[in-house]
């Protein structure tokens, strides 16, 4: 039998102090971010600001700053420009709120083909989304974060008791808020497919907890006279060699789709990766915390 | 006992081999399959994404006070008609989706009120202005909508495209999909045009006529309009045609007409619209008008020898020759120094009919074949390698029952490309990486019972009871932590579009089968090494 970890007696719960002060700091970035989202001023992917995406392929080598110059010259101001160098690639991005769309893309092929006439540049993207579809794209992704969130309270706090719901919930927001906040310091865009890893990272993250919860839930039912806290201590310790190697497994699939998935789907496997980390440290040191620190009578005591 | 693990064993074949059969079509081998394997099994999996076969997603706003705005025009026209057949005196005009007449009498109040409920009267001070009603304006708009649709949906179908998705969304918008189309400008174009045709005559009698310039620059339209607003007759209006350079199809000019606003013909009289060749070969579309617009056209062109009448497609003049002759048989031409997929696309737009209110675009996505190709071949890359380093540290982890584990896992991803085949499921590059992440978490079921057994084999139970006692207590685990990800799931596919909607099925879909692999599947290879081969040890 190999094992990872032999048996184990760290005491988890009086590290929870500690624990709490990184966890702050991230939050209050990650409520930073929230409000930099909500106003509009992180770099948000134009499926929510609405505008105009072209990824061209060029057939040679290009200068990022001729590209710059061609489109300046072409009076198309404003143009983000990211660098693919290797696949020869660009991606010019254009955030604009107007009322109607169309024509935009066009415009930016013609400037570069007239100003590259030596080579031939394939178009292999665009994306136009007017204002009014980036609203509704914007509203929906809140929804679905706010639909998540009441729907994981509600079964956690029915399936187990309602510090553990609020506990559960807690630990998740956490983990949402940690990758976001990862995002907006590195400026990386925050897209709809970063919205999906958001979700994916919450549901992780729970089952996670929910494991955790479990065994404490099992072990407060067996050992009525310990107190709460060794009880809480020694469940983790029970299942810290699962977390450990779920995480590990999961956390090997998020590495192959980050070096070998391709570019659309980078950042999505970054934002999982973090995710993964948070997420186990979470259900750990977030979640568990809450349901002891909770006042009231002992959890699942017997009458 | 065993009877149960007989009947395991048969149900897990049976999924198995349906899911193999279901995925088939997806994978080369298909195509070797005898024919009535081809014929009579499904020959259609797994349909890929936009994002990875390339193609165009759009969303059109019907803009539904436009189409109100013209059928005010037409309550006005017939309103005309009614009045000077009751031979009451009175000017009606339209603006915006209101109808004004004058003067204000109550005789023409009462006519109106008894025979036009379609409108409300809003003020009666010095004119009455009339407004369509609010439910009334509300069934123009749908129907609009819906018209739109099938407007666009005809026009695609004689565009041709495989698999072509239409559908309406909200009020007014409609979306479409389509796939693999290689000249998206073109598609777009074809959607876009609002294709009405319309014959009016010129008015060449009005003195202002001759006093319009004979070309002005691309852009100038405006001003002339408004310099010979004062001067134009009551029922004229100014329309332009353009001149463009034959050789960089750029448009260099504009030509001023001055044309009776009523159009003496319109394209709902179209019978059929083809693509001719003149005696230079040059492309231009013939028209074929049918019986009611040829009794039409011949009495128009008869009353109006030696005058001109126009060609109007969309409020541009294509040409404006004039009549020499009465013309029977209801034919005519649109020539415009068209190229053949110009003049082509154009046939189908006036065969397909005009749309009933104009297009606003909201969102345009478009992928070339080569991304898609390139992130498919990504995707494999990566949920190859993912895969392979998964099953290698649970082979190293947990040995024979690390093997099992691998076992289920393979299980899980055929079962999973087989029920997304049943469904025709969309595969989106979020898809992938669902699929690819669902891999990882796959084995979470397992590492769950197994470190429950190892748990259960350090407290000193025999390996069939650590076994049977390692699932029962890891159950309710597996199934609280299935349903809480089945949640998140559920909400993504609510208010996720397209590929986060490919996404949530996915992740949905593994995590159901997750449920299914782990307890059924790896339950039972355990069982039937425990009895049939009376395993003393377990290796874990």
């Amino acid at each position: 039998m190999i094992e990872l970890l032999k048996k184990t007696n760290i005491d988890f719960m009086g590290k929870k102090y500690y624990a709490f002060a990184l966890s702050a700091i991230i939050l209050v970035i990650g409520i930073i971010a929230v409000v930099q989202v909500a106003r509009g001023t992180a770099n948000l992917g134009i499926d929510f600001t609405g505008g105009t995406a072209v990824q061209i392929k060029f057939e040679k080598p290009f200068a990022l700053s001729e590209v710059r110059k061609a489109l300046e010259d072409g009076g198309l101001k404003d143009v983000e420009l990211q660098d693919m160098p290797v696949e020869k690639k660009v991606l010019i991005r254009v955030k604009k709120q107007e009322e109607t769309i169309g024509g935009f893309s066009e415009k930016i092929v013609s400037v570069l083909s007239q100003r590259f006439a030596d080579q031939k540049l394939v178009v292999e993207s665009t994306t136009e989304i007017g204002p009014k579809v980036g609203e509704r794209l914007r509203k929906d992704a809140l929804w679905a974060i706010i639909a998540a969130t009441a729907g994981l309270l509600i079964y956690i706090a029915f399936r187990f008791q309602f510090r553990f719901g609020i506990g559960a919930t807690i630990a998740t927001l956490h983990d949402v808020l940690a990758v976001l906040a990862l995002f907006y310091v590195l400026n990386r865009e925050i897209n709809l497919v970063i919205i999906a890893a958001l979700l994916a990272i919450a549901g992780y993250s729970l089952t996670d907890t929910v494991v955790v919860y479990d065994r404490i839930r099992e072990n407060l039912r067996m050992r009525q006279r310990d107190p709460v806290e060794v009880v809480v201590n020694q469940s983790i310790n029970e299942v810290l060699s699962r977390t450990i190697i779920t995480a590990m497994t999961t956390l090997l699939a998020a590495l192959a789709l980050f070096f070998f998935g391709g570019e659309v789907i980078h950042d999505f496997a970054l934002a999982i990766i973090v995710g993964i980390v948070v997420g186990t440290f979470s259900s750990i040191f977030i979640a568990s915390p809450i349901v002891l620190l909770w006042k009231g009578k002992r959890p699942f005591a017997k009458r | 006992m065993k009877k149960k693990i007989l009947w395991k064993l048969i149900l897990l074949g049976v999924t198995l081999v349906l899911a193999i059969i279901l995925f088939l079509p997806n994978t080369p081998a298909f195509q070797y399959m005898p024919e009535w394997w081809k014929k009579t099994m499904p020959d259609r999996g797994i349909v890929l994404g936009l994002d990875l076969q390339g193609g165009l997603h759009l969303e059109y706003e019907v803009e539904g006070e436009k189409a109100v705005q013209i059928q005010a025009e037409r309550y006005a026209f017939s309103l005309r008609d009614f009045l000077s057949k009751k031979e009451i005196k009175a000017d009606v005009t339209t603006r915006g989706s209101q109808i004004i007449v004058s003067p204000s009498t109550s005789e023409i109040m009462n006519v109106i009120e008894k025979d036009f409920t379609v409108v409300d009267l809003i003020d009666s001070k010095e004119k009455l202005v009339y407004k369509i009603k609010d439910s009334e304006a509300r069934r123009i708009a749908d129907d609009a909508a819906d018209q739109a649709l099938e407007t666009i949906r005809n026009r695609i179908d004689q565009f041709g495209v495989a698999e072509p998705t239409i559908v309406r969304q909200g009020e007014n918008e409609i979306v479409i999909q389509l796939p693999g189309v290689q000249d998206p400008k073109r598609a777009i174009n074809l959607i876009g045009k609002t294709a009405i045709l319309e014959f009016k005559l010129v008015d060449d009698e009005a003195p202002v006529a001759a006093e319009l310039p004979q070309a002005i620059l691309p852009g100038e339209e405006k001003e002339i309009i408004k310099q010979f607003a004062e001067k134009i007759p009551e029922g004229d209006e100014i329309l332009f045609k353009s001149t463009i350079n034959e050789n960089t199809k750029e448009v260099i000019g504009k030509i001023p007409f001055l044309l009776k606003k009523q159009a003496v013909l319109t394209g709902d009289l179209l019978n059929d619209a083809r693509v001719s060749f003149d005696s230079y070969g040059l492309p231009y579309v013939s028209l074929e008008l049918n019986t009611a617009g040829a009794k039409i056209f011949e009495e128009v062109t008869g009353a109006n020898i030696e005058k001109r009448l126009a060609i109007v497609l969309d409020n541009n003049v294509y040409s404006a020759p004039v009549i020499r002759d009465r013309i029977s048989g209801g034919s005519a031409m649109i020539e415009g120094n068209f190229t053949l997929d110009e003049a082509k696309d154009l046939s189908i737009v006036l065969k397909a009919g005009a749309l009933p209110a104009p297009l606003k675009m909201l969102q345009n996505v478009t992928v070339g074949p080569s991304l898609g190709e390139d992130s498919i071949e990504a995707g494999k890359t990566a949920g190859i390698i993912g895969t392979i380093a998964v099953v290698l540290f649970m082979i190293l982890y947990y040995r024979l029952s690390g093997l099992i584990a691998d076992f289920a896992l393979f299980l899980n991803i055929i079962l999973l490309l087989g029920a997304m085949a049943s469904l025709h499921a969309t595969l989106t590059m979020p898809g992938i990486a669902g699929i690819i992440l669902a891999i990882g978490m796959a084995v979470d079921s397992n590492v769950l019972m197994f470190e429950r057994m190892r748990e259960e084999l350090r407290a000193g139970k025999t390996p069939a009871a650590a076994v049977d006692s390692g699932y029962r207590k890891a159950f309710w685990t597996i199934f609280d932590s299935h349903v809480t990800t089945l949640i998140t799931a559920a909400v993504l596919f609510q208010f996720g579009t397209g590929p986060i909607k490919g996404f949530a099925i996915t992740l949905s879909l593994g995590v159901a089968i997750n449920l299914f692999t782990a307890l059924i599947g790896t339950k039972t290879v355990f069982d039937v090494l425990m009895s049939r081969m009376r395993m003393r040890s377990l290796s874990i």
